[in-house]
């Protein structure tokens, strides 16, 4: 395998998309490619480090005032029947 | 562990909340807000990038989702459909604040940070940890406000928000190799601008 073709498959391997043949092949490339092995544990890095962020989370007084926005015109919605936003 | 909840309640469950609510209930409207409203404000402010229009967007896309419940046919889960219209509000929100730049899914972006770098600079250990909580929150922002929204909200529905590439592609309305080609130039390119913040250094500690 060669490193572009490890590059277009190294999607399919984080997500564990890869038939066993592929995959084996592809980890035989990353025990010897070092600069492979680089991305491949740093992209998965990449995706840890977003997933457990914890950014842009909605504070508690802000979600409880959306919700009673929205509650309150789904009320105002269901008497005047259904329209465009 | 996961710090950000997964979406994994029972579909039966909420097929139930979603009759109730066609059928008039708002309570069981509310409780597919409840379910949905982080998820919802977190893409918004990916897409927009902006916190008003974040804040907009949720409840643009609930009331929006409220009146048009009687097209939704449960093809697919409710939040998948209701991230579709998510998308959208956010897109149309961004495409107003920038209305010189044209904003599109559909666009195709080609950069050089496409190609595999000749030399990968390895990360320290735990490279997060050099940072304190609000400065990792804020390399994070920045970088990923460096993408194309194209990119970015792919990226985020499928490894931040956990969708499967098949519900990313429904609801982005995508090919499933759309999907795939954009997912894998995201990841890629945020990992080489994490790089600058994250990667070993000769000495020092790492900060810049």
């Amino acid at each position: 395998m060669k490193c572009s073709e490890f590059l277009n498959e190294l999607t399919n391997y984080l997500d564990g998309a890869l038939d066993d043949r592929t995959k084996a092949e592809l980890e035989d490339h990353l025990a010897w490619c070092h600069n492979c092995y680089v991305v491949c544990d740093t992209t998965k890095k990449t995706i840890e480090i977003y997933r457990d962020s914890q950014l842009y989370e909605l504070p508690d007084d802000l979600r409880s005032r959306l919700r009673t926005a929205i509650v309150s015109k789904c009320h105002a919605r269901k008497k005047t029947g259904p329209q465009e936003v | 562990m996961s710090a950000i909840e997964k979406v994994s309640e029972p579909v039966s469950d909420e097929l139930a909340l979603v009759q109730s609510a066609k059928g008039g209930d708002v309570g069981a409207f509310e409780e597919l807000v409840r379910r949905y409203d982080r998820n919802v404000f977190r893409i918004a402010q990916h897409i927009t990038q902006n916190r008003e229009d974040a804040e907009d967007v949720v409840q643009d896309a609930f009331l929006k989702a409220y009146s048009n419940l009687e097209q939704f046919q449960g093809q697919s889960k409710f939040y998948t459909w209701l991230v579709r219209i998510a998308v959208n509000e956010a897109l149309m929100k961004l495409r107003r604040r920038r209305p010189e730049r044209t904003v599109s899914l559909d666009e195709e972006v080609k950069t050089e940070e496409d190609s595999l770098p000749r030399e990968v600079a390895d990360w320290s250990p735990n490279p997060e940890q050099q940072y304190t909580q609000a400065e990792l929150r804020d390399i994070l922002a920045r970088t990923i406000q460096g993408l194309p929204p194209s990119f970015r909200t792919v990226f985020v529905l499928r490894d931040v928000e956990g969708l499967s590439t098949e519900e990313t592609a429904d609801a982005l309305e995508l090919s499933i190799p759309a999907v795939k080609s954009r997912l894998l130039r995201a990841r890629l390119q945020l990992r080489d601008r994490l790089s600058r913040y994250f990667q070993k250094r000769e000495s020092g500690d790492g900060k810049q």
